[in-house]
This record gives structure tokens, C-alpha cells and sequence, in this order.
């Protein structure tokens, strides 16, 4: 079993006349948390789609845990779990309820379902709700459950497709607490997200998808390496900013810019140290954050 | 939350093919448990074709027959009417599973597909069996007399039945054709003045001309026509065969339509 967790060559996928996904490379590693990042539109569900086999590609191969998608769907289907963008519970069931019937349907015996759903509610910090109906649970307890769900079976890959969409904060950092322990369990997580902030917190590594095609591929470090190194702020007694410079960082470099900066000139004024960010990144490789960017129409023809 | 601990278990196992039946037996749990806690759905899928009995017996009975005997007559056209209702709420869950993120799980699962749709069928034919027991039940009270014999009445189960398994898996699979659930039910709503323009209300040859002959040659009439001849002692002729051929082609088509959307449904998003 040494296949990588996920390999990716040439996906494509098109609905009509409008190109999703445009010849996508990419490996993960097992164990590894790798984070998907791509604005509204950028084709992060279509490739968790194809790779948990719900859409099959038009053009190109992707493995899933050294199986192909597309001629052994179901050699995939044994060894993936999907949290997706809602919910995947059901509300007329009780949590444990929920978590007995995914156990059933992953082969495990009545009696073990059970054993299993209690221990998972207990895990997943849910046992007080267990016999409450789903309806009644608020949205972080239902993306825990969610996740419990995935975990009835252990996967070798999970994936989750924007798993803290809509997610308050304080919930969203119990999240990112629950999926590091997944990936503590050995299993590959892959996620996508249009929170920058989360895939520098959570993932190992992280590739950047604009337009349908991986515009960078890389750790955190490495990509916010990509765009330059500090840059020293200048601001104002409002808090305005009046000039930014950057830097490389050592304290030569930060003394010439400070200098730079005309300090003096400014009544009040203080100076910061920024360093780059991921939004930074993002903006310069995609031109806009967080933003829905149209798919690639003009590029249909080099594919055709 | 920093209570939560890794999963044990860090040996990943392939989740196996299930065996067997397992999974629709899941599902047909799953089903039952849902309807069981849809209380209103299931009382109304009871209570409303009573009604319709006591309004068409009481209100409309003494103008239809004034001998005080269309209770004989409108019985078998109320079971259907039952049947119908309590299957149109199939296509409410199927469109509510479609529409829910749960499908989505369930399709990357290695299972054979459509054991959730086998699910919602098996306990939509409990359910309707269950009213159309309490429909018969109040029948007798305001003084339905059939002349059936015990031979009969298994029959006459057996058609009911299968009329059921028909029109639920017409309903799962308009289900999965609509959108929402909502939309769902609005479609279903159609289907369910077909008995008016049968003979179950009234004789065919009291209609006019045109519409005679869409009451004669639609599936709701033989149905009811074989219903009626096992547990009235009409004469059946060879409305059964075609009560059947019937039934038989609306599961056919329906299973055939339902797998069609099932597998197409997976590109919604």
C-alpha cells in the first residue's frame, strides 16, 4: 500500500459548455492534511466530487487510495468517507441513531454498531444530545456529528468539502482540533476551503486553485515565501496606513526601511512589522480573494 | 472540546460488501422510523380518506343511491384514494433525501444503489396497509357488507398491495425527479384525482361519452373494478389481468425511470 492517498493527472470536467475543472495535477501524500484553496466557483466540489465517486471526469485519471475513481468505484467507496458542504445527517433520527445506521451499512455486526455510536458521541463530545433528535442540534453540533459519521469506519482518506462554512468561531477552532486528531489516527484529510486562515492552521500543505487549474502547490511557509518576505507599515494617529515597505526581514534591512518610511513627517506615527500572509498569496495568484472569479470559457478550445 | 481524543482504532480496515439484504433492511428501518416519528403525515394519510368515506357515504350516498348501499360501492374506490395519499408522502422523503447532503453519503458508500429508495418503498407499503386497515375498519362500522370469503379477501389484499407498490414507486421516483420536497408534493397532488375519473365514485356510463373513454382505458378503473368483484361478488371478467398488467408496467416503468434519475441526480451540485 504504497500508493499516495489521492494522484491526480490531466482531470478535466466540463458542464456544457463551461470548463470546471481544466487538466488538474496533484499528489497527496498518506497521513498528510491537505488543504484545497480556491474562491466561489474555482472548482473545489467537482474535484472532491470526482474523487469520492459522485462525478465522473471527462477527461484525465485521478486515484483515490491507490484505486482509480473511474474503473473501481467501489474498491473507493470501502475506504473514503465525505463530510460535505450540508450536512450529510439525518434529521428525523437521533444522533445515535445516525451513527448505529452508518455503522450497519459499514459492515459492522448490531451489537458493535452501537458499542461504536457511543463511543464516537462520547469522542465527538455529544453523548449529553444522543438521544435528541438532529433537528433540535445547533450547526456546530451537526458538523461534529457530521465528522463522527465519516469516523464510524476509519477512512483512509476523509474528505471534507468546506467543513467550517458557516461555522461560528469558537466552534470552528473545536473543528480544526477534531480533524488534526483524525489526521493523528492516520488518516489522509483533504479539504477544500475558501478561509485562508484555515488551511494555514490546519494543513501540511495547500494548493491554490483558480479558474479550474492548481495555480500553486506548497506549504503554508513555502507559498507565503512566494510573495516576498516582511513588510514594515508606517500608520498614522489614526491607525491609517501611510506607506509600506518591504523587507528582508534582518535588522539592517529594517533600520534602511524605517529610515525610508520618513517617520518624521508623519505626527504620531507608528510603525509595524507585517508579515505575508496567505491572503497576500491568494491575491497575487489568483488577482482577488474570496471572490466568485467566472470559469474558463476562452480556454475550452486548448482541451477540446 | 480538548477532551476529544484521536479515534482509536488506527488500523484502517476497507469497509466490506454487505451481505445479502442488510442494507435495505437499514434503510427499511430508517423508513419506518421516520414515518413513525411523522406523526402528522401519518394521521393525515389515515384520517383524510375516512372523511372522504363518511362524506361520500352520509352526504352524497342518499343522492347517488337512495337505498342507503354506496358504502358497498365507494369502498374500494376510498382505498385506493388511501393509497394514493399515503404514497404521495414517499415522494416528500425521497425528495428530502435527495436534497440533504445524507444521499451524498450514502452514494460513496459501497452500496447497491437504490437500498435507500427500497427502503422508503417497503415501509410506504406497511404504512398504506396499515390505513387501508383502518379505512376497512370504519367501512364496517357505517355499515359496509361485503360478500367475500376468506380466498377473496386475500385476493382482493393482494391487488390492494400491489396497486400500492405501484404508485409508491411512481411517487419515489417523482420524488427524485422534483427538485425540492415541496415541488414533490405539488407534482403528486396530479396523480391523485385519477380515482375521480374512474369508476369508483360513480359508474363509467353515467359520464359523458369523451370522458368514458379515459375512464375505461386508464389503470385506476380495473383496479378498482377487481376490488370490488373479489369483495362484492361483482363480476370480474378480465379486469384482473388487466389490474395487473397495469401494476406491472407502472413498477417497470417507474424502476426503470427512478434508476435512470438516481444515477443522473449525482451531478446535481
Amino acid at each position: 500500500m504504497n500508493a499516495p492517498a489521492i494522484d491526480i493527472r490531466g482531470l478535466g470536467k466540463s458542464f456544457g459548455r463551461s470548463v470546471v475543472l481544466d487538466g488538474l495535477d496533484l499528489t497527496v501524500p498518506r497521513g498528510e492534511i491537505f488543504a484545497l484553496l480556491g474562491a466561489n466557483g474555482a472548482g473545489k466540489t467537482t474535484t472532491i466530487s470526482i474523487l469520492t465517486t459522485l462525478q465522473r471526469p471527462d477527461r484525465g485519471t485521478a486515484a483515490v487510495a491507490g484505486f482509480d475513481v473511474t474503473t473501481n468505484p467501489d474498491a473507493v467507496r470501502q475506504r473514503i468517507a465525505l463530510t460535505g458542504q450540508s450536512a450529510a445527517v439525518d434529521d428525523m433520527l437521533t444522533g445515535t441513531e445516525n451513527l448505529v445506521m452508518l455503522g450497519r451499512l459499514s459492515g459492522l455486526s448490531p451489537r458493535r454498531a452501537r458499542a461504536r455510536a457511543c463511543e464516537l458521541l462520547d469522542r465527538f463530545a455529544l453523548t449529553d444530545a444522543a438521544t435528541r433528535g438532529v433537528r433540535t442540534y445547533s450547526g456546530g453540533m451537526r458538523r461534529r456529528l457530521d465528522l463522527a459519521l465519516s469516523f464510524v469506519v476509519v477512512p483512509d482518506v476523509l474528505f471534507l468539502d468546506e467543513p467550517t462554512t458557516g461555522v461560528d468561531p469558537r466552534s470552528r477552532r473545536d473543528l480544526w482540533e477534531v480533524i488534526r486528531s483524525l489526521s493523528d489516527a492516520g488518516t489522509t484529510v483533504f479539504l477544500t476551503t475558501q478561509y485562508l486562515e484555515e488551511a494555514d492552521q490546519l494543513a501540511d500543505r495547500v494548493a491554490v486553485l483558480d479558474a479550474g487549474v492548481i495555480v500553486a502547490t506548497g506549504t503554508p511557509t513555502e507559498l507565503k515565501a512566494l510573495v516576498g518576505t516582511d513588510t514594515v507599515v508606517l500608520t498614522d494617529a489614526d491607525g491609517a496606513v501611510v506607506r509600506e515597505i518591504p523587507t528582508d526581514g534582518s535588522v539592517t534591512g529594517l533600520r534602511a526601511a524605517i529610515d525610508e518610511l520618513g517617520v518624521d513627517d508623519v505626527p504620531g506615527a507608528e510603525v509595524t512589522l507585517r508579515r505575508p500572509t496567505l491572503d497576500d498569496v491568494f491575491l497575487s495568484l489568483t488577482g482577488a480573494p474570496g471572490e466568485a472569479s467566472a470559469p474558463a470559457f476562452d480556454t475550452a478550445e486548448e482541451f477540446a | 472540546m480538548t477532551a476529544i481524543a484521536a479515534p482509536a482504532a488506527a488500523t484502517t480496515v476497507p469497509r466490506p460488501h454487505l451481505r445479502g439484504f442488510t442494507a435495505e433492511a437499514v434503510f427499511v428501518r430508517r423508513s419506518m422510523t421516520q414515518s413513525l416519528r411523522d406523526g402528522e403525515s401519518l394521521s393525515m394519510s389515515i384520517m383524510l380518506p375516512v372523511m372522504l368515506m363518511l362524506l361520500f357515504t352520509f352526504v352524497f350516498g342518499g343522492a347517488l343511491d337512495p337505498a342507503g348501499s354506496y358504502v358497498d360501492y365507494v369502498v374500494p374506490g376510498i382505498i385506493l384514494l388511501c393509497a394514493g395519499f399515503g404514497a404521495a408522502t414517499t415522494a416528500t422523503y425521497v425528495a428530502r433525501d435527495m436534497s440533504s447532503g445524507i444521499i451524498d453519503r450514502f452514494r460513496t458508500m459501497p452500496l447497491r444503489s437504490g437500498a435507500v429508495l427500497t427502503g422508503h418503498v417497503i415501509s410506504s407499503l406497511a404504512r398504506n396497509l396499515l390505513a387501508t386497515a383502518v379505512v376497512i375498519g370504519v367501512a364496517l362500522l357505517v355499515g359496509f357488507r361485503p360478500s367475500a370469503g376468506v380466498a377473496a379477501w386475500v385476493g382482493a389484499t393482494a391487488v390492494i398491495a400491489l396497486y400500492i407498490l405501484a404508485i409508491t414507486y411512481l411517487f419515489a421516483a417523482i420524488g427524485l425527479a422534483a427538485g425540492s420536497p415541496e415541488a414533490a408534493s405539488g407534482y403528486g397532488f396530479i396523480l391523485l384525482f385519477l380515482p375521480y375519473l374512474s369508476s369508483a365514485f360513480v359508474p363509467v356510463d353515467t359520464m359523458p361519452t369523451w370522458l368514458q373513454w379515459f375512464a375505461d382505458n386508464q389503470p385506476i378503473t380495473p383496479i378498482i373494478e377487481t376490488i370490488r368483484g373479489l369483495l362484492m361478488g361483482t363480476g370480474l371478467g378480465t379486469e384482473p389481468l388487466w389490474a395487473i398488467g397495469w401494476c406491472a408496467l407502472i413498477i417497470a416503468g417507474s424502476a426503470v425511470w427512478g434508476a435512470w434519475l438516481f444515477g443522473r441526480k449525482s451531478g446535481r451540485r
